[in-house]
């Protein structure tokens, strides 16, 4: 847009400035992030290198730092939360947005998305008195002969990874499923009725708009998988902290975020805290990636949507006063 | 006919389990509600909101430098974030159709993705790591930068809601950009840039992790912002994990006040947001 | 199959004025002796508490081309959405009266919407191509519906390809995606996608009014073949267009049927003034 005087477009280059200064500062942040953690995680970075990622030893007294169990606790958890959370998130995400009576939507969206609402302290708190204690007793009337399964072995404790497990499956679930319904919301109405007009039944038309939108819902997926990586006191107090690789879901493991929440203030010397700042490295550049990658398939289909289809309620809102002026 | 019939009990049974997995999320959302109130009524009393915490070890007290410490810690943290996610916001409606302003708003995104945690890291490294000693002000910090993100993003989806005539109707009245940006377009988003505000504020009202290496805790009352300062979420963990029973109580009945601060401000912006929507679409 | 067949009724003059008092069952003298596929008989429809179509009736002939022609928001592609119960899928919508589809009222409560929907075949305004190959989105109403083995589809994409003239244009890529053909190409697939699973009737909403005129001249040109094989509803804004590709037109207005003849007497010698006003284009 071009301004008459040069006096405005002065102030308008002014104007555009400094706000975009404060713009500028969002960028900027994220660069000193990145910066900070890799500045301050020279100690443990120059010491053991690479071997760090695969040492299994955590032995803060010795001073050997191996980061690989929380790696592994990391990873099991937030899979086992996505196997659990993805299909109840899109089956809110399809119910919301195509088949929830029109009276009921928006109540049962505030309260799935209440779910978001409410701190990971009381998710974590709920989890030791109510969660575990369930877990517990569960584990004790487990038969003998499923808790040979490694996947159900080691002593009733309650506390461990199906207990984070579910507890995370829970906080990612409103998450993924407003994403994904954001995402179906952008899917153009025409594609259910090309469906439709060919004979389809409801479900046959859903999966069509599924389908338009599937790099969008695939990115809602990936982004609940960020926050499950990155959740860290719900996870801190249900998990065990025990840094060890076991693929039971009844056995103590430990996380990358439980691991700093809990040793950070402890860490005497340079090198532990240095060791602990460098998993929080490697944890931001994890999530970083995540997020950016489910941003960019999110915004390709709610973006490209946007510039396909034109905005008709724009054009009768702007053509009615016109029209009627003359 | 078969075929169809077959085809169109498949579609009803996807149906009904859409709706169950709706049933499903919402179960674990009464449950935890209804412990928080059950647990959480109980053990409230007039000394929780008055009186400092005991001993160790000590049953009775209170959280009340706890609650004073996170509405302080808001402060400072609201103290320096808002005015820059607002501004960011305004240049994203602005001038936010080109590279960086996508840019911008990836990044916001992106780093609202990422773990309180390491921005709990990101404060430490600046405000206790030179002075080796945990703050407020490191609190406060670690809050505002989570902060930043939200409230750019909502600052910018509200001022698109203010129909652009709006700042057109100002420029043809030889108002300056930043005029027509400041007078007309944020006054009229201004109920629901507030609720943005709120929201974030709810957000990280919450937040534990970043403040357990940054503003520490703090037995005692405090509003300085070189010491240590308690927090109601801290002191919810601090309590929740330690071995009494007493405690216990205490940490549920501070998990109620978060979760009801939470849902007030949940319901508030809901209802501004969709009031907003509403007057501009008419 | 029971055929509904217009007796010889004398209709002087089209169907009733907008807020005159609607007859009933309008019929148009030259429909006489015609077979008719479809038939709409006092046919009103609402959005919520918005009535949108006013006692419509109308008979559509066999194998042969059916323009509505009116003004934007008179109710057109409401209607036309009526005859294959489209909008069914629009919450807070009611009909009264009849729809009969070879004498069988599609509201009635022995109808089966997916069955009818095959049945009734639609292409839209905008070219809505599914974000799948060429060959997958001809392929789709077949494999949904299960009308064709494996082993058939090849066979039944080519001719439906064909019937929509696109073949040759595309039989060398079919497993490239339908969201790289043009504008024009990609209205023809969703014909083609249409006619695949062989509907008895096809309703075509402003199948044009996206393209350019060399584009709509090949649909244009497709319609006028596809009319011998199937029963062709057309909605149109471009009066021109009305008048080359069909052989009976509808005239709305506001809601209401104002008249329905052979297309070239509603074009030269209308029955209602407003008619005449309309394509005369003397309002609107
Ligand atoms: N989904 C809808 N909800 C409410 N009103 C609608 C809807 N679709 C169309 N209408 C209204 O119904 C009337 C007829 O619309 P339509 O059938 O689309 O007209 P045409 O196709 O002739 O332009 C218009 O006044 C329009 O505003
Ligand atoms: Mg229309």
């Amino acid at each position: 847009m071009k301004s008459p005087s040069s006096r405005r477009s002065a102030d308008d280059r002014g104007f555009r400035l400094g706000t975009g200064f404060f713009a500028l500062l969002v960028v900027l942040l994220v660069a000193g992030i990145f910066w900070e953690l890799y500045r301050t995680s020279q100690l443990s970075l120059a010491k053991f290198g690479f071997r760090f990622w695969t040492g299994k030893t955590w032995d803060p007294v010795s001073g050997e730092f191996g980061a690989l169990p929380f790696i592994w606790g990391t990873l099991y958890s937030s899979i086992l939360a996505m196997l659990i959370s993805t299909p109840i998130a899109l089956g809110i995400a399809i119910y919301l947005s195509e088949l929830s009576p029109r009276r009921l939507r928006t109540p049962l969206a505030f309260l799935t998305e209440l779910l978001a609402a409410v701190p990971s302290i009381v998710y974590g708190l709920w989890g030791v008195f109510v969660l575990v204690p369930i877990v517990r007793k569960l584990q004790v009337v487990t038969p003998d002969w499923l808790k040979k399964v490694p996947l159900f072995s080691g002593p009733p404790l309650g506390v461990g990874m199906g207990a984070a497990a579910l507890i995370l499956a829970v906080m990612v679930i409103p998450f993924t499923s407003s994403v994904a319904r954001e995402v179906l919301k952008a899917v153009p109405a025409s594609q259910r009725e090309a469906a439709y007009a060919l004979g389809a039944t409801r479900w046959e038309a859903i999966r069509a708009a599924l389908r338009f939108g599937r790099t969008g819902i695939i990115g809602a997926v990936i982004l609940g998988f960020g926050r499950a990586v990155g959740e860290t006191m719900a996870v801190t107090m249900v998990i065990g902290n025990n840094p060890q690789i076991k693929a039971s879901l009844f056995a103590p493991q430990y996380t990358m975020a439980a691991v700093i929440a809990n040793e950070f203030t402890e860490a005497a010397d340079d090198l532990y805290l240095s060791a602990l700042i460098e998993i929080g490295l490697v944890l931001f550049v994890i999530t970083v990636f995540i997020n950016a990658i489910s941003r960019l398939l999110i915004w390709s289909v709610t973006r490209e949507v946007k510039a396909q289809v034109p905005k008709p309620t724009a054009t009768v809102a702007f053509a009615a006063p016109t029209g009627g002026g003359q | 006919m078969n075929r169809t019939r077959r085809r169109k009990a498949f579609s009803g049974i996807v149906v009904f389990l859409c709706g169950a997995a709706v049933f499903l999320a919402l179960i674990p959302l009464f449950f935890v509600f209804g412990y928080v109130i059950e647990k959480g009524f109980s053990s409230l009393s007039w000394d929780f909101f008055t009186r400092m915490p005991k001993p160790v070890g000590e049953p009775g007290g209170g959280m009340a430098n706890a609650m004073v410490g996170t509405v302080y810690l808001i402060v400072i943290a609201g103290a320096f974030a808002v005015p820059v996610g607002v501004i960011a916001g305004v240049y994203l409606t602005e001038y936010g159709k080109k590279t960086f302003g996508s840019l911008v708003r990836f990044t916001a995104d992106v780093l609202n993705g990422v773990p309180s945690i390491v921005i709990g890291i990101f404060a430490y490294g600046l405000a206790v790591l030179p002075v080796k000693h945990f703050s407020a002000l490191a609190g406060g910090l670690a809050l505002g930068f989570m902060m930043i993100p939200i409230i750019t993003r909502t600052t910018e989806e509200l001022l698109n809601l203010v129909p652009g005539t709006l700042r057109e109707g100002a420029l043809a009245l030889g108002a300056t950009r930043a005029r027509a940006a400041f007078s007309v377009m944020v006054p009229a988003a201004l109920p629901g840039i507030m609720t943005g505000v709120l929201v974030a504020l709810a957000r990280i009202a919450g937040e534990t992790a970043p403040l357990l290496f940054t503003a520490f805790n703090n037995r005692y009352f405090s509003t300085s912002l070189v010491q240590p300062i308690s927090s109601l979420p801290v002191q919810i963990y601090t309590y929740a994990v330690s071995p009494y029973e007493d405690w216990h109580r205490q940490a549920w009945a501070g998990a109620l006040v978060l979760v009801g601060f939470v849902f007030v401000f949940s319901v508030l912006a809901r209802v501004v947001t969709r009031r907003l929507e509403r007057m501009h679409r008419a | 199959m029971s055929e509904t067949v217009v007796s010889e009724m004398e209709t002087s003059a089209g169907g009733p004025a907008p807020g005159a008092e609607p007859t009933s069952a309008a019929a148009v003298s030259s429909l006489a002796g015609r077979k008719i596929r479809m038939e709409s008989k006092r046919l009103n429809f609402h959005y919520g508490p918005k009535q949108a179509l006013w006692d419509i009736s109308l008979q559509i002939p066999e194998k042969t081309v059916t323009a509505f022609i009116g003004p934007s928001g008179c109710g057109k592609s409401t209607f036309l959405r009526c005859l294959n119960r489209m909008n069914d899928i629009i919450p807070d919508t009611r009909v009264e009266g009849d729809v009969l589809l070879d004498g069988n009222d599609i509201y009635g409560p022995g109808t089966d919407i997916v069955d009818l929907r095959r049945r009734v075949g639609m292409v839209f305004q905008k070219s809505n191509p599914f974000p799948k190959s060429i060959f997958e989105n001809v392929a789709y109403g077949l494999k949904i519906n299960g009308l064709a083995s494996r082993g058939e589809m090849p066979e039944r994409v080519e001719k439906a390809l064909r019937r929509a003239a696109l073949w040759d244009e595309v039989k060398d890529r079919l497993d490239a995606s339908a969201m790289g053909l043009s504008g024009g190409q990609q209205q023809r697939l969703c014909i083609a996608r249409a006619v695949a699973v062989e509907p008895e009737v096809l309703l075509m909403d402003e199948p044009c009014s996206a393209l350019d005129p060399i584009a709509t001249g090949k649909v244009e040109e497709l319609i006028h073949e596809l009319q011998r094989e199937f029963t062709i509803v057309i909605v149109t804004h471009n009066m021109q267009q009305a008048a080359r590709v069909s052989e009976f037109t509808a005239f709305f207005m506001l809601g209401r049927l104002v008249e329905h003849d052979r297309t070239e007497k509603l074009f030269t010698n209308p029955g209602q003034k407003i008619t005449e006003d309309y394509i005369t284009g003397r309002f609107g």
